[in-house]
């Protein structure tokens, strides 16, 4: 195997309900407010919408914004703050060979239309033909293009020509902690140069409040924080977008970049989740960096859902490491294939700034390091599936 | 034992099992005999009533689906059987135990209307339905099935226990070159020293009545609903689109020196892949074709191999007006002269266009047309489009010599992937 190349984090973007770019959601989180969610809309149940974009600032053709639904914009919005930060937006030389993997959801549907269908088709005889009909004449066009996941890619290509490749990993958490270690793999092995890597998500919709509440708990009043909302758990779902470029140092030295974080490891595994596997596997996760941990200037930066009893799992195995803990799902809500970009996107934050915000929650433990921070373990174990770590490290 | 490496000094990814379903069987045997005889696997569509639609022909897969089945079944069904075809095959690892990480290109699944029907039933409305009142009858435990079917993650965590595939499965779409995709995820891993095998599978059973509505939307499907086998026409004059269709295709991939340790046969070897992204258009491929040119010069470079090297071409060959012709104008930029004597055709004229699968059948019916030395022909082929002037291998299979094919895939959204695939080196 070719010898490893360094990685470096050069760039992020990230959207959510507490802000826009890091330092609204830093300074957002360090102040120790309330969540910023909304009981309203979907009420019984909570959500954290995304906070308005200024979309013109990075989606400059309004003919482009009108082909996406909102999780497309989120994420194209989100992709152009991180290729800003890194200093290459609209630098076409690097565009054209910049590689891009992302993970999406999908299947934003014209909730109207489906409502419409299933009230009127109760008075037909023939329902299929009904509902062939109603679908040729109600649907837009262009919807499709809006409910294909690796359409946000392919928004990313035109609205900000990253070209050099183009691939979309599906699959809730689990999919963002592998986008993000293949595309860390591939840089560091020379197969890329530099990578657009993160995702979108919106959960603030009936559609997807509907597939959740077929098959798992959705977080209602008392809002509590992800490590106590009971044995059942609940999710909170949530609009989000949050993307990285990495780089190789070399190709990020060559061209003067600033790093953000050095991207040491990332980490994924799957089971089945029979009582204490997500707890073993995360464990043997954190056993094999013991290595590269600097104990006393590490901090963990969660990802725990509120599902339970993965959440409970993950609290076990992260107290035992003795290290700082903070869960964010509890200020930004579950944003699936997205979470575990905006995860690293704060624990960049929190080894660039050496603080830590206040705790909320049963899990949250510990203060920042004296000595500062020099470490980010994310984690991202899913709501239903995958376990997931990845270590930062702040390079001075 | 001295490691076998390419022209770039990576480990060699050999192909060693390759697993088939399509609308003309299932199993790469009764494929094979059913693409060289030139048959189609288009038929009218029976598995929904197509009143209404604009397009009521596609190449389902009625000899797999069973009653009541959700996309996200079928197309799981269908992975499973290509899968185990190929592992079989292959002969590696042991039952449910394969020794590598799984590569999954898959449909973005959802709740269908069967689905959206029953839990609006259970939700009492009598007077208008609304998102909140399903909302409300969803939480009945009757219905989590509908969860399961209709989540990302879900899928490729079934096959990964299923075949015992290692870490975490990966389950990606780049549309229609999705099952290319897959491939080069792994052909990557393998090249990096992550793993000494992969499994690479490209899987799609979503025809529905709303995906069939989609397409005709976007005027991408072809409406010759009267003769259902002669529909699909790629690179012909009076083509007019393609047809939707089913399919998977697995195939085993493992480093060389994986595989002659082990003694496993060698079928071929995937020796390079390119991809590249368009920024023209969300459905259209840029005009000028050179998103999809430097796709096969980076595919050829990646080989270490020129357009000399290059013995026939498995085309993308979609059979609507646009793709061909912009496909004709970037294999003549990159072939040139070469191209008169390079034949090139395309299987989707008698499958149709399996989306998410086709990347992975191509590359399975290009490694079987190697293994043949025979290549399967362009049905349908009977008004030559004279500003597309290709030897299609026209109706008919032909005998030729066959070391190296590169095959195309161009999907929706701007995302191009194209495989050269090779046979056994020593041979």
């Amino acid at each position: 195997m070719s010898a490893q190349r360094e990685v470096w984090i050069t760039g992020v973007g990230i959207v959510s309900a507490l802000g826009e770019g890091l330092d609204q959601h830093w300074d957002k989180l360090m102040a120790g407010g309330p969540p910023p969610y909304d009981d309203k809309t979907f009420a019984p149940y909570i959500t954290f919408p995304v906070v308005p974009l200024n979309l013109d600032t990075q989606i400059p053709k309004k003919g482009d914004q009108r082909q996406m639904e909102a999780w497309q914009r989120i994420g194209v919005y989100a992709a152009g703050l991180a290729l800003t930060d890194a200093g290459i937006a609209r630098n076409t030389e690097i565009l054209d060979r910049a590689d891009m993997i992302i993970a999406a959801g999908g299947g934003e549907r014209d909730v109207a239309v489906d409502a419409a269908i299933l009230t009127d088709v109760r008075r037909v005889e023939k329902r299929d033909a009904f509902v062939n009909e109603r679908l040729m004449s109600d649907l837009r066009p262009t919807l499709f293009l809006a409910q294909l996941p690796n359409l946000l890619a392919g928004n990313i290509s035109l609205v900000h020509g990253v070209v050099g490749s183009s691939r979309t990993f599906m699959g809730e958490e689990a999919s963002g902690v592998d986008a993000l270690r293949v595309a860390h793999a591939r840089v560091a092995a020379g197969q890329s140069d530099i990578t657009l890597v993160g995702g979108a998500y919106n959960g603030t919709r009936w559609d997807l409040v509907l597939l959740f509440r077929l098959g798992t708990p959705l977080l209602e009043a008392p809002f509590r924080p992800v490590w106590d909302r009971g044995p059942q758990g609940a999710l909170a779902l949530a609009a989000m977008g949050a993307f990285v470029v990495i780089e190789s140092r070399e190709h990020a030295e060559k061209r003067g970049a600033r790093p953000v974080a050095r991207l040491v490891s990332v980490q994924s595994s799957r089971n089945l989740r029979k009582p204490g596997e997500s707890e073993s596997t995360l464990r043997a996760e954190f056993e094999a960096l013991a290595g590269s941990v600097k104990k006393d200037r590490a901090v963990i930066i969660s990802g725990a859902s509120g599902a339970e009893p993965a959440t409970s799992e993950e609290k076990t195995v992260v107290a035992e490491t003795g290290l700082p803990v903070r869960a964010t799902a509890t200020y930004i809500g579950n944003g699936m294939e997205a979470q575990f970009f905006a995860n690293i996107a704060l624990g960049c934050q929190a080894v660039r700034k050496g603080t830590l915000f206040p705790p909320s929650g049963s899990g949250d433990t510990g203060t920042a390091p004296a000595g500062g921070i020099a470490q980010a373990l994310v984690t991202s174990v899913g709501h239903w599936r995958g376990e997931g770590l990845a270590l930062i490290e702040r390079i001075d | 034992m001295t490691s076998r490496r390419d022209r770039k000094g990576r480990p060699i990814v050999a192909v060693t099992g390759i697993g088939l379903v399509t609308p003309l069987g299932t199993g790469k045997e009764d494929n094979w005999r059913k693409l060289t005889a030139g048959e189609s696997g288009i038929r009218s569509i029976t598995r929904f009533a197509t009143d209404g639609l604009r397009t009521t022909i596609a190449g389902a897969v009625d000899h797999v689906f069973e009653e009541g089945m959700h996309s996200a079944e079928l197309s799981e069904k269908l992975a499973r059987l290509a899968g185990t075809e190929a592992i079989a095959e292959s002969g590696i690892g042991s039952k449910g135990n394969f020794p590598g990480p799984l590569f999954l290109a898959f449909p973005p699944i959802e709740i269908e209307w069967p689905q959206r029907f029953a839990i609006a039933a259970a939700s009492g409305a009598n007077d208008r339905i609304e998102y909140g009142d399903l909302v409300r009858a969803a939480g009945d435990p009757k219905f989590r099935p509908f969860y399961e079917a209709s989540k990302y993650g879900v899928v490729p965590d079934n096959l990964a226990e299923h075949f015992g595939t290692q870490g975490s499965p990966i389950s990606l779409t780049t549309a229609c070159a999705s099952g290319a995709t897959a491939i080069q995820l792994g052909l990557e891993a393998i090249q990096r020293g992550e793993c000494e095998a992969a499994l690479a599978i490209g899987a799609d059973g979503s025809i529905t009545a709303e995906s069939v509505v989609r397409f005709s939307l976007l005027s991408a499907l072809s409406t010759n609903n009267a003769s259902p086998e002669s529909a699909s026409r790629p690179f012909s004059k009076n083509r007019d689109g393609f047809v939707l269709a089913e399919g998977a295709a697995a195939l085993v991939l493992e480093s060389y020196d994986h595989a002659v340790a082990r003694g496993a046969r060698i079928l071929g070897v995937v020796e390079g892949v390119g991809e590249k992204a368009d920024n023209f258009h969300r459905t259209r491929s840029s005009p000028d074709g050179k998103p999809v040119i430097s796709c096969m010069q980076k595919a050829l470079a990646d080989a270490g191999v020129t357009p000399e090297d290059v013995d026939y071409i498995n085309a993308h060959g979609t059979s609507t007006p646009e793709n061909d012709r912009m496909e004709y104008h970037g294999v003549s930029t990159v072939f040139g002269e070469r191209l008169k004597d390079i034949p090139i055709s395309s299987n989707k004229s008698m499958i149709g266009h399996t989306l998410t699968a086709a990347g992975a059948i191509e590359a399975a019916v290009s490694l079987l047309t190697i293994l043949n030395q025979r290549i399967p022909p362009t049905i349908n082929y009977q008004v030559p489009d004279p500003a597309i002037p290709l030897d299609v291998v026209p109706n008919v299979a032909r005998d030729a010599r066959v070391t190296r094919v590169i095959s195309n895939s161009f999907g929706f959204g701007g995302q191009n992937t194209c495989l050269v695939l090779t046979g056994e080196p020593a041979a």
